[in-house]
């Protein structure tokens, strides 16, 4: 970011929030063994990649990216997450879904979507890297249980976490110390707000894949959510597919990502959106975290991020 | 960035940053309060309105019971209780805030402690109609004891004693009376009505007798800069930055966040704990170098000469160093339920980004924290309760006095076997 502050020896929020970042990412490096990052290819994850790659400068990021594939992706995703992974020259793990049904490890649910069967696919890659930190993009603004989760969060050694069992964490004093098969999630985007993102994205140029923006889709209304037509999201009987101006807010498994009318193409357009958007990203575009009202708390304990 | 503040959005991004701390006890409306603070600078969004408009319907409530915007955990739900410190995010074209949102009966101190940590404000409830009760000084209290630099009391409930001035003086009286026994640097003290959103956003025509500004005015306003200690450079090495490859292959960069004072490229410096002495060459971050860094940036610092340099050593100026040390005076707020704390015993201690042993030489006092009465009859200290300690660590302490620098006056202790943090303390002196 340019260094145009709020004021003398002031920083800008986001600046604020930058260096933030990179003084997790870096104290995580310099205390635990075998940190991951999570890296779908999504914006939160691109955002997290740049903080670890300006944390790093001019060192190469010291640590892979691993990202647990449903096998239900946009292809514009997964070129963006080869082709950031190689430029930066760091090793790119993928924990496949499909690989893991095939081993037997988990079983395909019966309405065919995989957000749940991600949680011990995602615990068995991170048993077989011997992954000890684990960095996640995850924002507390998000949901409310993540609100009350720490930037350094402890897991058992099932990846589960207990909101009853947190560590104070107190001034910038991380506590990241664990018994052998135990782990932290870090999340040095806890205090970021989705319009943090976007301003950041804007402010460093960052490349998003192209869905992010406003384009023309073939999409069909279920339950008030636009659903691409994919491979993984036929329309069902009744549903008409129609053409709409849509772009993705958030970016996961395609049968369960919706997509918002849009006719914002370019970062800056999302940036005005946003800051006048009236809908949280989660109630927009996610189809699973409708399902309860403690849909993600559930999910968490289970060792989901 | 842009530089041009056209839209809200563009301004967003050249404001700047206020974290604050909210404490009350049950029933003073802080959930109302802060759910008014996310409606009306329109943080909330329709999915959560309709959501909470849902739950108010299902509870019976008359109106649109904005303190569930805050609702928590499902375990806290099914327990009646509110676990732990919660973070919400609001803006507005001058700031964004980041509130830690502490409860105000079970765990308090601990997650008081937790949330002021960090706070550059606190914000303290009362009940209009119940005045200072013992959780408002205990509250206050604890701001003061982590220095969090301005102090708002919210007299909440206005609306329930008809705005009467006469009201809203009294507690401003009896609190301006207890803060002159803390060390309370700013106060302010504003009259609201949560519920119905008086002198939270906007000045009230209910308390034309009120000339001060309402709540959001003053948290926008409130000056902050000034606030962290810009005159002792301290800057604790995180990280050693060595490529070994390619066009950087003798590059060595020292990675850290500056927490005190403002360091530039040519001054001369010492590397504690060797006191060795040096001037930086320069000061770089990973999108170039910069001419001064000052707290909170995150830089890398590289200097002349070759020095043994690692994580936990400190870059400060010659003449205004701490004094290393291994023994440590501090108040410690311990915050574990299944120990306790008491002379003989031994914690790692984690202190700016250095780490060490330290066993307990003396518990010289336990405070109370509602009569701030000394108890010097020694024994232990248990969870939620603060005293005075001496420490002694295996290796020395870089600390400042905490009242000095939050942050290099700050450390938590981790107890060895469990791996929980503990406690968190403050140093009171070194040496």
């Amino acid at each position: 970011m340019t260094r145009s502050t709020a004021g003398r020896y002031q920083l800008t929020q986001l600046q604020a929030l930058e260096a933030e970042a990179i003084f997790i990412i870096r104290e995580v490096v310099a205390e635990l063994e075998r940190p991951v990052l999570l890296f779908s290819g999504g914006k939160d994850s691109i955002v997290m990649l740049r903080l670890a790659e300006k944390a790093f400068a001019p060192a190469p990021v010291p640590f892979p990216v691993l990202h647990v594939d449903t096998g239900h992706n946009f292809a514009e995703v997964l070129e963006l997450r080869d082709r950031r992974a190689a430029e930066l020259g760091v090793q790119l793990v993928v924990a496949s879904v499909p690989d893991a049904l095939e081993r037997g490890l988990v079983t395909e649910p019966p309405d065919g979507t995989r957000n749940r069967i991600q949680t011990p696919v995602l615990l068995d890659a991170l048993e077989r890297g011997g992954y000890t930190a684990v960095f996640g993009g995850a924002r507390r603004d998000e949901d409310k249980a993540r609100a009350k989760e720490r930037i350094f969060s402890f897991r058992d050694d099932f990846g589960q976490w207990d909101p009853k069992n947190q560590r104070p964490e107190v001034w910038g004093l991380y506590n990241g110390r664990i018994h052998p098969g135990e782990s932290i999630r870090v999340f040095p985007l806890s205090n970021w707000t989705e319009l943090d993102i976007w301003s950041y994205i804007q402010a460093e140029g960052i490349e998003l894949p192209s869905i992010y923006y406003a384009h023309e889709r073939e999409v069909f209304d279920r339950g008030g959510m636009l659903y691409a037509v994919h491979e993984v999201c036929r329309p069902r009987e009744g549903e008409e597919v129609f053409t709409a101006r849509v772009r993705y807010r958030t970016v996961g498994d395609a049968s369960l990502t919706a997509a918002v009318r849009s006719e914002a193409d370019t970062v800056e357009k999302i940036v005005e959106e946003v800051a006048t958007t009236r809908i949280t990203e989660r109630g927009a575009t996610r189809g699973d975290d409708k399902f309860s009202e403690a849909a993600m708390e559930d999910r968490k304990r289970e060792g989901y991020f | 960035m842009s530089t041009t503040p056209t839209t809200t959005a563009a301004m967003e991004r050249t404001a700047d940053l206020l974290r604050f701390a909210t404490a009350g006890s049950v029933d003073d409306g802080k959930s109302t309060l802060i759910g008014r603070l996310l409606y009306d600078t329109k943080t909330v969004f329709e999915d959560q309105i309709a959501s909470v408009e849902k739950a108010s319907r299902d509870r019976g409530d008359e109106y649109v019971n904005l303190a569930l915007l805050t609702d928590g955990l499902r375990a806290e739900r099914e327990q009646g209780i509110t676990i732990d410190v919660a973070y919400r995010y609001f803006a507005t074209p001058r700031r964004k805030f980041i509130i830690a949102d502490t409860p105000g009966h079970t765990q308090y101190t601990r997650n008081m402690v937790t949330g002021a940590s960090t706070a550059d404000l606190a914000l303290v409830l009362v009940d209009a109609r119940k005045g200072l009760v013992e959780q408002s000084r205990r509250h206050a209290f604890l701001a003061t004891l982590l220095q969090v630099p301005h102090l708002v009391l919210a007299v909440n409930k206005m609306d329930l004693v008809d705005f009467s001035q006469d009201v809203f003086e009294e507690i401003r009286r009896d609190f301006t009376d207890f803060a002159a026994k803390l060390d309370v640097p700013d106060l302010t003290v504003v009259p609201v009505s949560a519920l119905a959103g008086d002198n939270v956003v906007t000045r009230s025509e209910r308390t034309p007798w009120y000339d001060g500004p309402s709540l959001l005015h003053h948290l926008e306003n409130v000056h902050v800069a000034s606030d962290r200690n810009l005159v002792d450079a301290r800057f604790a090495v995180q990280y050693v930055i060595r490529p070994q490859s390619g066009t950087h292959r003798d590059y060595r960069g020292y990675a850290g966040q500056m927490s005190g004072g403002v360091l530039k490229p040519g001054d001369e410096v010492m590397v504690l704990p060797s006191g060795f002495t040096t001037r930086i060459a320069a000061i770089e971050t990973a999108d170039g170098p910069v001419d001064e860094a000052f707290p909170p940036m995150s830089v890398t610092i590289r200097l002349e000469d070759e020095l043994d340099v690692s994580r936990g050593d400190m870059i400060c100026r010659p003449h205004n160093a701490p004094t290393p040390t291994q023994d440590v005076d501090a108040m410690v707020c311990w915050m574990d339920e299944s120990s306790a704390l008491a002379p003989g015993r031994k914690y790692a201690i984690k202190h700016t980004t250095r780490t060490a042993r330290a066993v307990v030489k003396e518990l010289q006092y336990r405070l109370d924290v509602n009569t701030l009465h000394r108890d010097e009859s020694g024994g232990q200290l248990g969870l939620n309760e603060i005293g005075r300690v001496r420490l002694r660590t295996t290796t020395p302490l870089l600390a400042d006095e905490y009242r000095r620098n939050r942050t290099t006056g700050g450390f938590v202790l981790v107890d060895e076997g469990t791996n929980k943090t503990v406690a968190a303390g403050m140093v009171t002196s070194t040496g």
